[in-house]
C-alpha cells in the first residue's frame, strides 16, 4: 500500500527538498539579479565629491542642525531649535520641553 | 552509510507527513515565523548596508575640521585664525569653508548652502548661478537651466540659475546641498568678507592626524577639532542607536512570537500526545521522537527563515526599505533617493538566526522531551 502511494505522490522528503531547494535557487537568482549593479563605482564617484567640496555627515536627516551634522553640531544643545522641537537623543524622551517656555518669535511680532 | 541516510529520509517523509495533517496551523506558524524573520531582517540589513555606504563616502572627507566655539556654541572662524594655521608641519592644505543652513519655506525644507571651495574646479559656479543636489532637485521640481529662488531670513533675495544637478549617486552626502558663489553667498547672509563657517584641513601623513589635531589646537584654543575617526564614529553611533531603538521595539514583536511557538508546542494536543505514545509502543526510542519533532522544527524554521530572510533583503536592496520610510525619514523633506546593496554578512545572519530560530527550538524541544520521556501508556490515556 505504501508502495502504491509512493508511485502516485512524491515521497515528504522530496517535496521539502523541492521546497528548500526552491527558496535557496530564488535566493541566488536575485542576488545575481542585483550583483549586475555594483555599488562601488557610485561609492568612489560619490567619494569623489566629498573630497572635492570637503564634505562632512551625510545628508539623512535634515530636520535640525545635530541630525544634519552630528559630528559638528552645537554639543548637542539640547532643544537648541525651539523649546518644543522633538529630540532625537535619548534622552529627549525623558526630559520633556519646559511648559511654561516664552510664546516665540510670532507671538511676539503682534505686540 | 545507504542505511542511515534511507533511516534520516524515512524520517523526514513521517515529519513532513505529520506536518500535513494539519495544514492550516503549521502553515500560518511559517508564515507568523517568515514575518518576524522578514522584519527583524530588514531592520539589521537596512542598518548595516547603510552603516557600509556612509563609512564608504565619508572616508575621503576631510581628516581634521577645525570649529571656533563660543560658550557652547559654533561661532565663526576669522581669516587670522586661518591664517594661524598656515606653516603648521605635517598640514597639506588648509581649505576655509562657506556653509550654512537655510529653512525654505517653498520647499518646506532645511537646505545647506554651500561655497565650492576654490580648488574644486568641476563645482566651479559663476555669480547668479547654483548647483543643487538631488533632494533640493526633487523638492523644488528643478532642471538644468531652471530658476531657483531663495529667500534669506533676513527678507534677502537671491535669484539663481540652476547650472546642473549633482548626480544622485552621491545622494546620501549631496541630497541638501545648494552650492553658490562666494560673493552671492556672503551677500545673501550679510556675512563681512573675513569669516569663515568652519576651516577642513588637510594632513600629510594619515597617522599624524592626532599629532597635528594637537598641535593646531594649541593655535587655537578657542576651537574644537573634529577628525575624520570622530565623524565615522559619530555616523557608526547613529545608526546603531536607530537601528537598536528600532529593534527594541520589535523585541515585543520577538516575545510575543516565542509564545506563540511555545504555546504551540507546550499544549500538545491530545492526538498528538496519543501519537508520541504509540510511537514509544510500538518501538520507538525517546531519541527518535525527539528527532522527528525536530525535524518538524527544523523544516518549519528552515522555509521560514529563508522566506524571511529572502524577502528582508529583497525589501532593503530593490524596495530600499520601503515600509520603514516613514520612521527613517523622520521629518527630512529631502530624504535622499538612492540604492541600498545590503550585503549577507555570515555573523549578521548568525545573529537573525539566534533571535530567531534560537526560541523556537528551544520552545518546542523542552515540552516534546517531557512527553517523550513519559511512559506511553499513561500519555496513551
Amino acid at each position: 500500500m505504501t508502495a502504491r502511494r509512493t508511485s502516485r505522490s512524491p515521497r515528504g522528503s522530496t517535496l521539502a527538498a523541492i521546497a528548500v531547494g526552491s527558496l535557496v535557487s530564488l535566493a541566488v537568482g536575485l542576488f545575481a539579479a542585483a550583483s549586475n549593479d555594483d555599488p562601488q563605482p557610485r561609492r568612489v564617484r560619490a567619494a569623489e565629491l566629498v573630497a572635492a567640496l570637503a564634505l562632512s555627515d551625510v545628508a539623512l536627516f535634515g530636520e535640525a542642525r545635530y541630525t544634519r551634522n552630528p559630528s559638528l553640531a552645537d554639543l548637542h544643545s539640547a532643544f537648541q531649535d525651539g523649546p518644543a522641537s522633538l529630540e532625537h537623543f535619548p534622552t529627549g524622551s525623558l526630559v520633556a520641553a519646559p511648559r511654561a517656555f516664552p510664546a516665540g518669535r510670532l507671538e511676539a511680532g503682534k505686540e | 552509510m545507504r542505511a542511515a541516510f534511507e533511516r534520516r529520509r524515512h524520517l523526514v517523509d513521517f515529519a513532513v507527513g505529520s506536518l500535513a495533517r494539519h495544514p492550516t496551523k503549521n502553515l500560518g506558524l511559517v508564515v507568523t515565523y517568515a514575518l518576524v524573520v522578514f522584519l527583524v531582517g530588514s531592520v539589521m540589513l537596512y542598518g548595516s548596508a547603510i552603516r557600509r555606504e556612509a563609512a564608504a563616502m565619508l572616508s575621503s572627507g576631510p581628516e581634521i575640521t577645525a570649529q571656533a566655539m563660543v560658550m557652547g556654541r559654533h561661532d565663526m572662524s576669522t581669516s587670522a585664525d586661518v591664517a594661524a594655521l598656515k606653516g603648521l608641519r605635517g598640514v597639506r592644505r588648509i581649505e576655509p569653508r562657506l556653509w550654512g543652513y537655510l529653512w525654505d519655506s517653498a520647499g518646506a525644507a532645511n537646505y545647506t548652502l554651500m561655497v565650492p571651495p576654490p580648488s574644486d574646479a568641476a563645482h566651479a559656479v559663476g555669480k547668479g548661478e547654483a548647483i543643487v543636489g538631488e533632494g533640493v532637485a526633487r523638492a523644488r521640481k528643478l532642471k538644468p537651466g531652471a530658476m531657483l529662488f531663495l529667500v534669506s531670513p533676513s527678507g534677502k533675495f537671491l535669484k539663481t540659475r540652476v547650472k546642473s544637478i549633482l548626480s544622485s549617486d552621491s545622494a546620501l552626502v549631496s541630497s541638501d546641498l545648494v552650492l553658490v558663489e562666494e560673493a552671492d553667498f556672503r551677500a545673501f547672509f550679510e556675512l563681512p568678507a573675513d569669516v569663515w563657517t568652519d576651516v577642513a584641513i588637510t594632513v600629510t601623513n594619515p597617522r599624524e592626524v592626532t599629532t597635528v589635531a594637537e598641535k593646531a589646537a594649541l593655535k587655537l584654543p578657542r576651537h574644537r577639532f573634529v577628525t575624520r575617526a570622530d565623524m565615522s564614529r559619530t555616523a557608526e553611533a547613529l545608526f546603531s542607536w536607530r537601528e537598536g531603538l528600532t529593534l527594541a521595539l520589535l523585541a515585543g514583536a520577538l516575545v510575543a512570537f516565542a509564545i506563540l511557538a511555545f504555546d504551540k508546542a507546550s499544549g500538545l494536543s491530545a492526538e498528538e500526545r496519543r501519537e508520541i505514545g504509540i510511537l514509544k509502543a510500538i518501538g520507538w526510542e525517546t531519541g527518535d521522537v525527539i528527532a522527528l519533532k525536530l525535524v518538524e522544527g527544523g523544516l518549519v524554521s528552515g522555509v521560514a527563515f529563508l522566506v524571511g530572510v529572502i524577502g528582508a533583503w529583497a525589501h532593503v536592496r530593490f524596495f530600499a526599505a520601503g515600509l520603514f520610510a516613514p520612521v527613517l525619514e523622520g521629518w527630512s523633506t529631502l530624504y535622499p533617493r538612492f540604492p541600498l546593496a545590503p550585503s549577507i554578512d555570515a555573523l549578521e545572519i548568525a545573529t537573525l538566526a539566534a533571535l530567531t530560530v534560537a526560541p523556537f527550538t528551544a520552545a518546542i524541544l523542552v515540552p516534546v522531551w517531557r512527553t517523550a520521556t513519559a511512559d506511553p501508556d499513561a500519555v496513551m490515556r
